[in-house]
């Protein structure tokens, strides 16, 4: 196939040069009717939202240049077949979860797994299977599984039906995918595997494993991350033991019928990118966040890792563009860094955790603006820096499941009460550290003093935290005392 | 024929000065380089179609920056300057025996190789044994550098581009840690009267501000920039630029300027009300 088309690209190009009058849907009319749209946006980009049309295919039943577009991508990827998807990764997730298992089913994965892998139990209602991964005590980040629990999660759960495996997880931390793809495969399960931050593995040099050149049945690849399209816009890839049709269905479930040609067209355009230039974006990429790590590492008092973690098991491999800092020598938190970037020195990160900030690094990048971090990194140091005593540094905690996501999330007996009295008590709904994203607890899971002390501390720290009921997050919802389970 | 080269200085703006002729032009990642020669301001540099200095009025920018920091510490011996590669502030500078050394980073080489051949006038003094030019980034030149120079001097080309790390509080918080304990550093301030450059102007200064003990604005008439009222910030860590300013030492260092005096030095301290409430409104903002 020739990368260097994009079939959905140029039919929209096509369809523009023909000016067909348009009596279908959206109502802005290219614009005409929402001029301050219009100004916002620009007006190519207004006269590109258009409605799903014979020339333009529709991505609910792919038979012409949205399908062409699927197989470039497929080969791009190394992949049996590809799917746009415009409900951002989450919708990829989802797809993967709701295809592989359902009601009553086992399903193994990490506990740092993305908020939208648990969301895709409370509709299915399958069981999670928690492989606790491994922690970095100093770093207080969340690694990769190790074989070994792999192993054993599989020999007490032998009727799981699936794996789901990061590949990397937010920090860049790599399992060994294909001692996992073997030993799933070896008992019948399939390898579902989230790569919402792996893009770049398909196409840059010295890359950890992508989840298709492991032999992993589907993958979720956040396009929009390190692949350069629109916020939203996603690739779902599968291998060839897996019936395309049948992910159609299960796309479809939950899928708009109204996708947006932006966000599909953003797709392919960045596919085509990647395929023809990925090579040379991600070397440069790679010395972008090399020098950065070498210049902050030169500062003293943080700490930018990189492939010096690999120790063959839970740190299998690591994502060499990604640039996570470790901030508690200094004495501050990573989320007090976070935000002393942006309000004093105007540089938004990816995130700020606990012990570590995280710049994400991609194809847009250029020098002068690294400079800058590594600038700001050092001012922070000179004028903030504080004694370490105090900071609390451990990041991951081991959770307790109780009854299902689903079981719990549509429980019945439940009752709000504040966090400092949830000990022991069992939560109905998500609470989420943002960023990254990845759960204190889920639906159905044990609360315990350490987790109520954990959530108090990030608050007062400034981590934003989402997922339950009530908006202040000064109440959980939870399982009625008196009812037994 | 007609020829006239254009700058918008707000989008509803427009300041066109007549050319003779388009003697250069290049262009690298860092920006367009043009020079013009024209009837009223003389040979001109532009970079990415803004006019950086005329040879008509840079003396007026040249000086101020110059002077200014000099007459209120002539003790100064080793000084720093960013930008400034046509070697209009250099120049000044090399007026005080008493200075030692001046180091220059100018990130753009193509600025000094365009100004040697077409404003030699100007950029011999870049040749003086005094004077080192480093092309690197601003940023990572000074970011491990403490307590060595007396004075900064930053001239930076504008608030957008690869100039704009000049204006950020990281580079300001760098520049602190490099000065001595009586280091003062002056800045190109942009003019106070357009609405965009004006919220620059705060910025900046509302950084400055939070990264000197001392920090002042002074003001110049500059025909040729935006609004042709241009402003400059003072900083310091003791020096105050009025109180301590020895005029008569000044003065009997017999340096010939054109622009600068020590009474306009006294006068350029005093702003208009409007720039006053400007500059006030963020120096509230402390952390």
């Amino acid at each position: 196939m020739d990368q260097r088309r994009a079939p959905v690209y140029e039919a929209l190009q096509e369809f523009r040069r023909n000016r067909v009058v348009p009596f279908d849907v959206p109502g802005h009319k290219r614009g005409r009717g929402n001029p301050e749209l219009v100004s916002l946006l620009g007006k190519q980009c207004v006269e590109l939202d258009v409605n799903s049309m014979k020339p333009l295919d529709n991505l609910c039943h792919p038979i012409s240049v949205i399908k062409e577009a699927e197989n470039l991508a497929a080969e791009a990827f190394g992949a049996a077949h590809a799917f746009l998807m415009v409900g951002g990764t989450t919708s990829a997730v989802q797809t993967m979860v709701l295809t592989a298992c359902k009601s009553g089913e086992k399903i193994i994965m990490p506990r740092n797994v993305h908020r939208s892998v648990i969301n895709a139990l409370v509709v299915n209602g399958a069981t999670p299977i928690y492989v606790n991964p491994e922690t970095d005590n100093h770093l207080g980040i969340a690694l990769g599984m190790k074989i070994s629990q792999v192993e054993r999660a599989i020999e007490e759960n032998p009727d799981a039906v699936a794996i789901l495996v990061n590949n990397p997880t937010y920090y860049g931390i790599c399992s060994n995918l294909k001692r996992i793809v073997e030993l799933a495969h070896e008992n019948g399960m399939m390898v579902l595997v989230d790569e919402a931050h792996g893009t770049h593995f398909y196409f840059g040099d010295d890359m950890p494993v992508t989840a298709m050149a492991a032999g992993a049945d589907m993958s979720s690849v956040s396009m929009h991350k390190s692949g350069g399209s629109l916020t939203q816009s996603s690739f779902l890839l599968t291998g060839p033991n897996v019936s395309p049709g049948y992910v159609r269905q299960v796309i479809n479930l939950t899928q708009t019928t109204s996708a947006s040609y932006l966000l599909i067209a953003s797709l392919d355009i960045s596919r085509r990118n990647l395929a023809l230039r990925g090579k040379d974006l991600f070397k440069e990429v790679m010395r972008i966040a090399d020098y950065a790590r070498t210049e902050i590492n030169k500062i003293g008092g943080y700490y930018a890792y990189g492939k010096e973690l690999i120790n063959g098991d839970s740190v299998y491999d690591f994502d060499p563009t990604k640039l996570t800092v470790y901030t508690l020598d200094i004495g501050l938190a990573g989320i007090e860094v976070y935000d002393l970037l942006r309000d004093e020195y105007d540089i938004q990160l990816e995130l700020g955790d606990m012990g570590n900030v995280l710049a994400y690094i991609s194809i847009g990048d250029r020098m002068r603006e690294v400079e800058r971090l590594v600038s700001a990194l050092f001012d922070i140091k000179r004028l903030y820096s504080k004694d370490r005593t105090g900071l609390f540094d451990h990041e991951y905690i081991t959770p307790s499941v109780v009854m299902t996501p689903q079981e719990a999330f549509y429980a019945p007996k439940e009752e709000m009460i504040p966090i400092r009295e949830t000990n022991g008590r069992i939560c109905t709904e998500f609470l989420m550290c943002y960023p990254p994203g990845i759960p204190i607890l889920a639906p159905g899971e044990r609360i315990t003093q350490e987790i109520i002390d954990y959530v108090l501390y990030a608050k007062e720290k400034g981590c934003q935290l989402t997922g339950p009921e009530d908006e202040k997050v000064e109440c959980l919802n939870v399982i009625k005392e008196h009812a037994t389970y | 024929m007609e020829f006239w080269f254009t700058e918008l200085h707000t989008p509803h703006v427009k300041f066109s000065v007549k050319v003779d002729k388009h003697l250069y032009s290049s262009e690298n990642d860092l920006g367009r380089v043009d020079i013009f020669d024209s009837p009223e301001f003389g040979r001109f540099l532009a970079v990415d179609g803004y006019i950086i200095f005329t040879q008509r009025d840079e003396f007026i920018y040249d000086e101020m920056l110059s002077h200014v920091p000099m007459a209120v510490n002539p003790k100064a011996e080793r000084i720093l300057v960013f930008g400034s590669g046509d070697g209009g502030v250099v120049r000044e500078l090399l007026k005080y025996q008493s200075i030692k050394t001046i180091d220059l980073i100018e990130i753009n080489e193509g600025v000094v190789q365009a100004c040697r051949q077409y404003f030699p006038e100007m950029a011999e003094s870049l040749d003086d044994p005094r004077v080192t030019i480093y092309t690197e980034n601003a940023l990572r030149f000074i970011r491990h550098i403490e307590n060595e120079y007396d004075l900064i001097i930053v001239d930076s080309a504008g608030f957008y581009g690869p100039g704009e790390s000049l204006l950020t509080r990281e580079f300001y918080g760098s520049c602190y840690k490099a000065l001595k304990a009586d280091g003062i550093m002056v800045n190109q301030h942009q003019s106070p009267f357009y609405e965009e450059d004006r919220i620059e102007t705060q910025k900046a200064h509302k950084r400055i501000v939070n990264s000197f003990p001392i920090s002042r604005v002074y003001q110049a008439h500059i025909p040729s920039y935006p609004s042709g009222y241009w402003l400059f910030g003072f900083a310091s860590k003791k020096f105050r630029p009025v109180i301590d300013l020895d005029a008569d030492a000044w003065n009997r260092l017999g340096i010939k300027t054109d622009y600068y005096t020590t009474n306009l030095h006294k006068g350029c301290f005093a702003l208009p009300a409007y720039v006053e409430r400007m500059l006030a409104d963020v120096e509230k903002i402390k952390d």
